[in-house]
């Protein structure tokens, strides 16, 4: 299966992203932000980074971006999109996802460890996620904290949209794990059809055990497996 | 011609910038502070032409783009 992974200018992690697909023995292949088509893609990677130097708000520009079009309209006939951090933001700059990313509620940037409980095994993100696997994956972030009003977080436990939340190594979803002050220590969703997901963790800087661990691996897993048997 | 744009966080919004801005001034001594919302000033200078015409395409890049209506409100003034 081939992944486009997209680039915009001050995207950091399109290369970690690049390797997470191939180490898991996929091929991927770069998009630039000024292209109009995706080329051949199975399933598209929004990377984590700084797009447009995050002017306006997180995302705002990277939006309105000619491959974002061609984004939309792949996502719209049911392809597998992932946002990972400033991916998700822009995802939800867009509408593909609800909600929006705020300031962290500590107004630092985080960058650590956190540990996810994935509470949805049923998407085509979540499938190869043991269950009861509490994942450790990296965050660096500055606005990561989750929002969306009262009627969307609603609908989002309702349709089961809350992939991942923040939670403690042992699996308990606490405020102080929490790393930026997510409501309902939202670190992931989806959008209803469950081709679309963002979160904010980094599962693509938690694919070899010498750089910490391995636990991200099963997110891109889960996408392939997906689209192998979509393929079938 | 100029528009000018003041975007403010939601009430419901976390907003820790200003809660930050508030502690602050607090902490300085100024009395009677309430809470602060921290939010951000666009000035944007216009071609002449008709302000109707103007002000309805800017109202519609501030609800597409210059403001995010999931978390922020904005105002629009034209002089």
């Amino acid at each position: 299966m081939n992944f486009a992974v997209l680039q915009f200018p001050a995207s950091n992690c399109d290369q970690d992203c690049l390797h997470a697909v191939r180490v898991i023995g996929h091929s991927a292949s770069l998009v630039w932000h000024k292209e109009s088509s995706l080329g051949v893609a199975d399933a598209v990677i929004i990377p984590g980074g700084f797009s447009y130097g995050d002017y306006l708000r997180c995302g705002a520009i990277a939006r309105f971006s000619p491959v974002m079009q061609a984004v939309q309209q792949f996502a719209s006939q049911g392809g597998l999109v992932l946002g990972i951090c400033n991916g998700f933001q822009i995802l939800c700059e867009a509408g593909l996802l609800p909600g929006a990313l705020v300031r962290n509620r500590s107004l630092q940037f985080r960058c650590e460890q956190v540990f996810l409980k994935t509470l949805a095994h049923d998407s085509p993100f979540t499938s190869r996620i043991p269950a009861n696997k509490t994942l450790r994956i990296p965050v660096a972030h500055g606005d990561g904290c989750y929002f969306a009003d009262t009627a969307t977080l609603a609908a989002l436990k309702a349709n089961n949209q809350i992939l991942w939340q923040y939670c403690t190594a042992q699996g308990e979803v606490t405020d102080d794990a929490n790393p930026n002050g997510s409501l309902l220590n939202i670190a992931g969703v989806c959008n209803p059809n469950r081709n679309v997901a963002g979160l904010m963790p980094h599962p693509d800087r938690a694919c070899e055990s010498l750089l910490g661990g391995i636990d991200g691996r099963t997110l891109f897993e889960s996408m392939a497996s997906a689209l192998i048997r979509k393929a079938a | 011609m100029k528009a000018r744009v003041t975007i403010t966080p939601k009430r419901a919004v976390l907003d820790p910038q200003g809660k930050a801005v508030q502690n602050a001034l607090e902490h300085m001594g100024y009395s009677g502070i309430g809470a602060v919302h921290v939010g951000k000033f666009l000035e944007i200078e216009l071609a002449d032409g008709d302000i109707d015409e103007r002000r309805q395409k800017l109202d519609d890049a501030c609800r597409r783009f210059l403001s995010n209506p999931v978390i922020e409100d904005y105002r629009l003034e034209i002089e």
